[in-house]
């Protein structure tokens, strides 16, 4: 009854803070559910009667997340936090926006993970990737890898863990666990030369001598192994194989799984996005899927709000990528440059908690194949003139640099230079990302992404 | 005119941006028409006294930091012949840490430094993070200002020979008490600040340029030409601002 009674209060203060326009009002209902009584959440999601699936990672987790919703969706009622509201207070507010639901499957920020995984109890804990992001926030990866060891530990022997076998730290979390799965990528044909400059986990997790790589995918991902023979990529359980990737479009590959081999297209371009796809299809056949119910739902996938969304404004098209962190950053520029080098592009800095409030991290982050085909770059954002240093020092003329720290300016200085019919990269950080999206939201081009949790919310309603 | 710069464990030293401290000195050095050549000196490589007119280490995780420790502190007294003998230095975050004399982590396990800074490093519990703007004196007379960004655990006490590179205005510093950051022995300096430090202080990356110049010429360190800085003033501008607005100190 109190329960009952919470979960009320909760949901209007929601309805509330979107009428006030006070922004999505995503997490506000969780964040007054879990202080008026904190053993809610656990309450909540033991009514799930297909329980829950946790996706955690540096890079990809809302992609991830969202690829496995479009796998499942069809087959059962999910709770689901697509607005990428990530902490305590989102998993909540989602679980409270969708009753009814059988399955919760929730993206969760690395930091909050071991809280969210020590309320919600889940059968499925998939672990994407661990990189260097936001040290101002989370701290060294050696840290946050050993809270999600804690946290794995302390959940029961049959929670499956489903991990990337690629990443050092992340498959040494899993080593010795029964109830596991390993993905990865197998085609050393889309591998790079060497690792990048912000290669993070290079170092054998045992003894500290460097890996030797067979294939280097993104990042530190791919398949090493410690010249000493003390560890090496586990093999894979689920891999994609034969990997095309076809530009700015697609990318399809030869799904391998313990259920059989499918060749599987998805709509999102960039080995990032392969790894998303991979992750996706292990957690979507752990939680019972079927392959073709996998390759149907990647198939139909569209990109997560702000991860290579197009935008269309006017007669001109916005292409927003999401950068947050120098490997996520690195294989953006690496696909946009991929599906052929932009003569313009906006790219945007905001120094936000939720940014990162410490920026030197776009000093590791290989902008200068970007910058090679430029004829102009307009940088923006509240940290617009750091941005500036960056392109000047990685040698930009400075006759093709416009510094315009306004968000709204900054768009429409890129969209006024970019010809009619044409697509215009935009790269922001978070809060820019969410502003620029804010923007073209106010002319009317794009839904503000809180209508979209209403239309969930709607539809839910509706199947009920 | 050629400058050589030695940069220390680059391949584990790395984690703040030291890329872009690297970037600076080059680009300013061409500018210029200085020739400046960049040799990486990795575990095992040998560190030949007087080959190098600036050697600049940076920062890195705990895990890497502790990966180089021991063989940074086997280089003690080749470190110092070569800065004695006038080369330049620049020790940022981690890099600082091991210039000194041994950094003490929580479980009272001493990493040892080089031992060139007269001062320890001591595990705190809170994590100083924020931006900081410092004032700095580093000729006599000139007073001007450094701005950055730390994250560091470490609380690092000078010993009493040494001299600090700066005093805060607004941020911690070496402990969050003393009003002191970083430190300066000579032509060597080590500090705290990253962000990265000299694209928006290039008034420092100068400095530091004119004394290798001057080791490598054996005289006294040039007037460097003058460069546009506009853009180094602005970011210089917003980042001194953000210290001001946000950075702490415990009291
Ligand atoms: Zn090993």
């Amino acid at each position: 009854m109190r329960l009952r009674l919470e979960i009320g209060l909760a949901r209007l203060a929601g309805r509330l803070s979107r009428l006030a326009a006070r922004g999505g009002g995503t997490t506000l209902p969780g964040k007054l559910l879990v202080a008026v009584d904190p053993g809610a959440l656990a309450t909540l999601a033991e009514r799930l009667q297909h329980g829950a699936a946790l996706v955690s990672a540096t890079n990809g987790k809302t992609t991830t997340a969202a690829m496995t919703a479009e796998i499942l969706g069809r087959r059962v009622r999910l709770a689901h936090n697509r607005a990428g509201a990530n902490l305590v207070s989102g998993v909540a507010s989602a679980l409270l926006d969708a009753d009814g639901a059988e399955l919760g499957l929730f993206e969760v920020d690395e930091a909050a993970f071991p809280e969210v995984a020590r309320r919600v109890r889940p059968r499925v804990v998939t672990l994407g990737n661990l990189f260097r992001d936001q040290l101002d926030r989370y701290g060294e990866l050696e840290l946050v890898a050993e809270r999600w060891r804690h946290a794995l530990a302390s959940l029961p022997a049959d929670t499956v863990a489903v991990v990337n076998a690629d990443d050092p730290l992340v498959a040494g979390l899993a080593r010795g666990r029964g109830a596991a799965l390993r993905f990865g990528l197998d085609d050393p044909s889309v591998a790079r030369e060497r690792l990048p400059h912000a290669a993070d986990s290079k170092y054998c997790v045992s003894c500290g001598t460097p890996y030797e790589y067979e294939a280097a995918y993104v990042g530190h991902l791919g398949a090493y192994r410690c010249p000493r023979g003390d560890d090496e990529r586990p093999p894979l359980d689920v891999a994609a194989r034969s990997i095309s990737l076809e530009g700015l479009e697609r990318s399809s590959f030869d799904l391998v799984t313990p259920q059989g081999t499918r060749r599987v297209t998805v709509g999102l371009p960039g080995l990032y996005n392969v790894y998303n796809a991979v992750a996706a299809a292990a957690l979507s056949l752990t939680l019972g899927a079927t392959l073709d119910e996998v390759a149907e739902g990647l198939a139909r996938f569209r990109a997560a709000f702000g991860r290579f969304e197009r935008i269309a404004v006017g007669d001109r098209t916005v292409l927003m990528l999401l950068v947050k962190n120098p490997a996520g950053a690195n294989e953006a520029i690496r696909t946009l440059v991929d599906g052929g080098p932009p003569a313009l592009a906006l790219v945007a800095l905001n120094d936000e908690i939720a940014d990162g409030r410490d920026v030197s991290w776009i000093w590791d982050v290989d902008f200068e194949p970007l910058a090679a085909s430029l004829e102009r770059l307009v940088v923006s954002g509240s940290r617009a003139q750091e941005l500036a240093l960056r392109f000047k020092y990685g040698g930009l003329e400075l006759d093709r640099l416009d510094v315009v720290p306004d968000l709204e300016a900054g768009l429409d200085r890129a969209l006024k230079l970019a010809p009619p019919g044409s697509t215009v990269p935009v790269l922001p950080t978070y809060t820019a990302m969410l502003a620029l999206r804010r923007v073209v939201a106010d002319r009317g081009l794009v839904r503000p992404y809180w209508e979209r949790e209403e239309r969930f919310d709607e539809l839910v309603g509706r199947a009920r | 005119m050629k400058v050589v710069v030695g940069h220390l464990y680059p391949d584990y030293l790395n984690i703040y941006a030291d890329r872009g401290n690297m970037a600076v000195l080059a680009a300013r050095a061409a500018w210029r028409g200085i020739e400046l050549e960049v040799r990486g000196i990795g575990l095992g490589d040998r560190l030949v006294p007087g080959e190098h007119d600036l050697l600049y280490i940076g920062g890195g995780q705990d895990r890497e930091q502790a990966l180089i420790a021991p063989d940074f502190a086997g280089r003690a007294t080749a470190l110092e012949e070569a800065l004695l003998g006038g080369a330049a230095a620049l020790a940022v975050c981690g890099g600082y840490q091991l210039f000194g004399r041994y950094y003490r982590d929580r479980g009272g396990v001493e990493l040892p430094g080089a031992g060139f800074f007269d001062l320890h490093t001591v595990a705190g519990e809170r994590r100083m993070i924020g931006d900081v703007l410092l004032s700095c004196s580093l000729e006599p007379g000139v007073e001007r200002t450094l701005a950055g960004f730390e994250n560091h655990a470490g609380r690092t006490i000078l010993g009493p020979s040494a001299e600090p590179l700066g005093r805060v205005v607004a941020g911690f510093g070496n402990d969050g008490e003393s009003g002191y950051e970083g430190c300066r022995r000579g032509r060597a300096l080590g500090t705290y600040l990253h962000g990265p430090l000299l694209p928006r202080n290039p008034w420092l990356a100068d400095w530091l340029l004119a004394q290798a110049l001057a080791h490598s010429t054996g005289g006294e360190p040039p007037e460097l030409e003058p460069l546009p800085d506009d853009l180094e003033a602005a970011a210089h501008e917003v980042s001194a601002e953000r210290a001001h607005e946000r950075g702490g100190r415990f009291d």
